[in-house]
């Protein structure tokens, strides 16, 4: 049978590409802690998980937006899969100069993804020390 | 792998937030800077931040903080009655800064934890690429 990495390793590619852009958007957030307007945002790992196993599922391979002009707004695409929506966050006590970035919340769920980025990790090194195992017959 | 941007979020986070440091110094040790003239007197500086996006759009990425400039209080400066003062102006007063020194130590205590926090998250991303390249080992 012939072996796919893509395959074998399965959903935890994709799990830790997501991982590592919502690590991204919670350090931006981290970063405009004290930025007048700036408005938090997060991403949903859940459904941002379910629309890329859909879009690998479907045989229409998704296709970007060229852009012509620095002004053009790009279609989103993540490396082949289409880019998770970014969301807004609910503000507990939003901030009189407009700001609703709550660095507590933020820090947790930055902890929290951190965690997930190397579970994640552990997991696909597993598979891949199962793959080697197999390899060497020890 | 992208997350090569966090350690260029995360630095424009402390860098702004040690512009925000640099001008609360400068307020507090002008604090006692007085002057005969109330329009030459020093004013409390503060910075202006903004979010830099990377393009248009909801899903634009954020690339981080700027200091878009540094502005100056309009409070009025304190009159002070000092005629012993050789600064005083002809009915004997000096002016001393709008710094409210109370605002700045909360300012810089703010600034100084919101520094550390980009530094944790700079650390923290800087671990997750390690062990990311250690991976299979």
């Amino acid at each position: 049978m012939p072996l796919n990495l893509d395959t074998y390793i399965g959903v935890h590619a994709t799990a830790l590409q997501l991982r590592s852009q919502r690590t991204e958007v919670l350090a931006a957030n981290l970063a405009n802690v004290d930025t007048p307007n700036y408005r938090a945002r997060d991403l949903d790992f859940k459904s941002a998980l379910a629309a890329a196993a859909r879009t690998a599922a479907s045989p229409n391979a998704p296709v970007g937006l060229a852009t012509t002009s620095t002004g053009h707004i790009p279609g989103a695409t993540l490396e082949g899969m289409p880019a998770p929506e970014l969301k807004y966050r609910v503000p507990l006590a939003p901030a009189i100069d407009g700001n609703t970035v709550d660095a507590q919340l933020e820090q947790a769920a930055f902890a929290e993804n951190t965690v997930r980025y190397q579970a994640t990790l552990t997991f696909i090194s597993g598979k891949l020390r199962t793959m080697l195992t197999a390899i060497t017959g020890q | 792998m992208s997350s090569f941007k966090i350690f260029d979020l995360a630095g424009s986070g402390m860098s702004a937030q040690s512009v925000r440091l640099n001008t609360t110094a400068s307020n507090l040790a002008n604090a006692d800077s007085v002057s005969g003239d109330p329009n030459q007197v020093y004013r409390a500086k503060h910075p202006l931040f903004e979010a830099v996006r990377a393009g248009l759009g909801v899903n634009a990425a954020t690339n981080g903080v700027a200091v878009r400039g540094i502005v100056e209080s309009q409070a009025p400066a304190v009159a002070r009655y000092e005629p012993g003062n050789p600064l005083a102006d002809s009915n004997g007063y000096v002016y001393a800064p709008n710094v409210n020194s109370v605002e700045e130590m909360v300012d810089m205590i703010s600034a100084s934890r919101s520094y550390q926090n980009n530094v944790s998250v700079l650390g923290t991303a800087r671990d997750l690429m390690l062990a990311t390249l250690r991976l299979g080992q």
